[in-house]
């Protein structure tokens, strides 16, 4: 243990800790910038300066190791001096666009700018003159408010080992982009969002489509229908000051139902519709002989990695489309016959805690309705936006319920929300399909938490299924490394592209840290819980459709609505 | 040889490419080597060009982005060909006052060439740089990073480049 003095007050902590994280135990906290914890401490702003008695300068907290007998204030006049230099700089070359910026009221310069009462900027310096890249579906980047705090090369590069962003060029000249400069959509960015999360301003940002969802509902010849991905109803009371965790599904209906939306659906509905496709589709596997490890395809930002990194992998991903995608068409086909309405006027818009999302409903081969299957995804971010707009307050509305049929859903979809929600959803299913028995526990807690790799083996009849279940693309790799190697005799494997699974996803409320990703994982599985039907078979819903329409999973219909195939994708920018 | 957009091979880049590759081998799979790479591939070529950094990329295992974010952190290094004689015209704030634009227009005018370019008979390269610290001698220029040229005008400025071969 080592002991200092923070601030006249004495503490003992290990060695190897920073101050910052000492000063937090004394409760003193230390303003940060750059600094993300454990993702991106470099110390490159020094906001986080402290003094320390016999130094020459001042120190960066959030680097600078405790020693024994160490003497450190942290908010002397000096202190306070320094910092709001750092900040004048950083402003000095800053739009001052608040007003009109998507984190306005959410940034952290400008809470940082608030609390050092940065009245006038001192010097008047060159603007950065980089331009806008909007070239993808997903991500706009906008380096002219770039702090350069480093924070989304960090998580691009160390969390989803994408790294398609770094820091080039020196000096005032410095910007975050891909190399050579080239556009998002030319690189293999896979669109996750992860680094808008982190991004402590609007550099970094969700593509905003409100405004093709506002024109759709102001349109009388339109039927809209909304489908709300599993993690949503865990994330979007945040986005209207609630706290994380909670739990907001029959709000948001209400809510959703008050702006204007004709039918208000659950892709809950379509996750338990991809359990019975893709378990039918596991056991058909190994009892034929098919690939295995079977790997999931839910996640858009995980297939557009396998297909830039692992191409010769893609024959192991399940041929299920993920849940919003196999939403759409049914909307289109199947719910638009069955109301009789022209599939023409049918408008499909998804609430999606993710920003792949908006990449995947765009890929060409999404359209077999005859249309583009799915119109518009938003955010979480986006669609508390609209509710602020429609100045409807969302913690005072009564509890509503999802439409039928497409609203009918479980707690097995309810789950995919979470890492591991998938294979346990999965399993609930394929177990009872398998032995004709009920589950004695359908509770797999071997699946939850937010370990990186979680493995299992569970026994189903006389089949022993062994299981792993990655979360963040850094885990992924992991787990594929071993398929590559020859190594892995998974059965079945989850892979989520976001860290602790959809409920991190790129499109969350920001801020989104371990400690809030914990409560909403908490959060779903008592959604899971409050629900009276929790296995995926037990769907009736579902049931009616098969009989209606579909007929059988992995049937002829299944087949041509509900399964997709996958793209082959460059590295390294090259031409081909 | 003009650093051009086009997708035209590059002369000799077969034979410069495999011994590329003989470099790289050295350090295959360790990306602690990527400088010592990217120096001996300047010596090479001379300069980097896009498919040596990817190839070093590759061949180090290490992403394009971190190969290219070195490659600009260090002034040594170039993405372009470059010249006998490198014009450097400030663009600090004295000389961007009193005509920096005037001077890269008039070297324009003279070489044919942008600022980042090399000329085809490869005798210059032209380069903005910030702040020299010859703000008495505003506008100014340094070649081949020694002669300092100042208080430019246009007239005398084809004269001065004349003046290296
Ligand atoms: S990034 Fe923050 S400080 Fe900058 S314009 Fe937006 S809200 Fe204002
Ligand atoms: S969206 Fe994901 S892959 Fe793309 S730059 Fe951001 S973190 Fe990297
Ligand atoms: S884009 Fe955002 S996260 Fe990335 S360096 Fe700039 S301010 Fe930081
Ligand atoms: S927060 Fe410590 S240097 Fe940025």
């Amino acid at each position: 243990m080592i002991t200092l003095t923070i601030d006249n007050q004495k503490i003992a902590v290990e060695e190897g800790t920073t101050i910052l994280q000492a000063a937090k135990k004394l409760g003193i906290n230390i303003p940060t910038l750059c600094y993300l914890e454990k993702i991106n401490e470099i110390g490159a702003c020094r906001l986080c300066v402290v003094e320390v008695q016999g130094a020459k300068a001042f120190v960066p907290s959030c680097v600078a190791p405790v020693a024994e007998g160490m003497v450190v204030r942290t908010n002397t006049p000096a202190i306070v001096k320094a910092r709001k230099l750092v900040l004048e700089l950083i402003l000095s070359d800053h739009p001052m666009e608040c007003l009109t910026c998507v984190r306005n009221g959410n940034c952290e310069l400008q809470t940082l700018a608030e609390q050092f009462g940065i009245k006038e900027i001192r010097f008047d310096g060159a603007k950065t003159e980089y331009p806008i890249d909007d070239s993808t579906p997903a991500i706009i980047r906008d380096p002219r408010k770039c702090v350069l705090c480093r924070r989304c090369i960090s998580v691009c590069k160390e969390v989803q080992t994408v790294s398609v962003l770094t820091a080039q060029e020196r000096g005032f000249d410095s910007v975050i982009a891909p190399a050579f400069n080239a556009k998002l959509a030319d690189v293999e960015c896979v669109q996750c969002g992860q680094c808008s999360l982190v991004c402590p301003t609007g550099a970094i940002q969700e593509r905003d489509d409100t405004d093709k969802v506002w024109a759709a509902l102001a349109d009388p010849k339109k039927h809209v229908v909304v489908q709300t991905a599993p993690a949503t109803r865990v994330q979007v009371g945040e986005t209207l000051g609630m706290e994380p965790g909670s739990i907001v599904t029959g709000k948001m209906v209400a809510g959703l139902r008050r702006l204007g939306f004709d039918k208000v659906f659950d892709t809950d509905f379509t996750a338990d519709l991809t359990i019975m496709e893709e378990g039918n589709e596991l056991l058909q596997r190994i009892q034929t002989g098919g690939t295995l490890p079977m790997i999931t395809s839910c996640s858009p930002g995980w297939i557009k990695f396998a297909e830039h990194f692992y191409p010769d992998l893609l024959a192991h991903l399940s041929t299920c489309k993920s849940p919003q995608q196999m939403f759409g068409p049914l909307a289109k086909t199947y719910y638009a016959e069955k109301e009789g309405i022209d599939p023409a006027d049918v408008y499909c818009v998804s609430i999606m805690p993710c920003t792949a999302k908006k990449f995947e409903c765009g890929r060409p081969e999404m359209d077999d309705s005859g249309y583009q299957d799915v119109d518009v995804v938003l955010t979480s971010r986006e669609l508390g936006r609209m509710f602020k707009q429609a100045n409807i307050n969302l913690p005072g509305l009564p509890e509503e319920e999802y439409d039928a049929p497409l609203g009918i859903s479980t707690g097995a979809g309810e789950i995919f929300g979470a890492s591991g929600g998938v294979m346990e959803a999965a399993l609930r299913t394929v177990y009872e399909v398998v032995t004709g028995k009920e589950l004695p526990d359908i509770n797999f807690k071997d699946c939850r938490g937010i370990t990186g790799v979680k493995e299992a083996t569970v026994q189903v009849g006389d089949l022993p299924v062994k299981i792993a279940i990655t979360n963040g693309l850094g885990n992924a790799r992991k787990v594929l490394d071993k398929i590559r190697a020859g190594e892995a005799d998974y059965h079945f494997i989850e892979i989520m592209c976001c860290p602790g699974g959809c409920i991190g996803g790129g499109g969350s409320p920001i801020p989104t840290n371990t400690e809030i990703r914990l409560k909403r994982i908490d959060a779903t599985y008592i959604e899971d819980e409050r629900m009276v039907l929790r296995k995926s078979h037990d769907n009736p819903a579902v049931k009616v459709l098969y009989e209606e329409f579909l007929e059988k999973p992995l049937g002829h219909k299944s087949h041509e609505l509900l399964h997709t195939h996958y793209t082959p994708r460059g590295l390294w920018q090259e031409e081909e | 040889m003009v650093a051009c957009e086009c997708k035209c091979e590059e002369p000799g880049k077969d034979e410069l490419s495999k011994q590329l590759e003989l470099i790289i081998d050295e350090y295959r799979g360790k990306s602690s080597g990527l400088i010592q790479v990217l120096t001996k591939a300047q010596e090479l070529i001379g300069y980097l060009p896009k498919w040596a950094l990817i190839s070093i990329a590759k061949g180090l295992g290490v992403s394009l982005q971190e190969v290219y974010g070195v490659v600009t952190f260090y002034a040594f290094f170039s993405l372009i060909p470059r010249g006998r004689h490198k014009i450097s015209v400030c663009a600090g704030t004295a000389c961007y006052v009193k005509g920096t634009n005037m001077v890269i227009k008039t070297i324009r005018e003279a070489l044919g060439i942008k600022p980042g370019q090399t000329t085809p008979d490869s005798r210059y390269t032209l380069e903005i740089v910030r702040c020299i610290g010859a703000c008495g001698l505003a506008p100014a220029m340094i070649i081949d990073g020694k002669d300092v040229h100042g208080r430019l005008e246009a007239e005398q400025i084809p004269e001065i480049l004349e003046q290296y071969a």
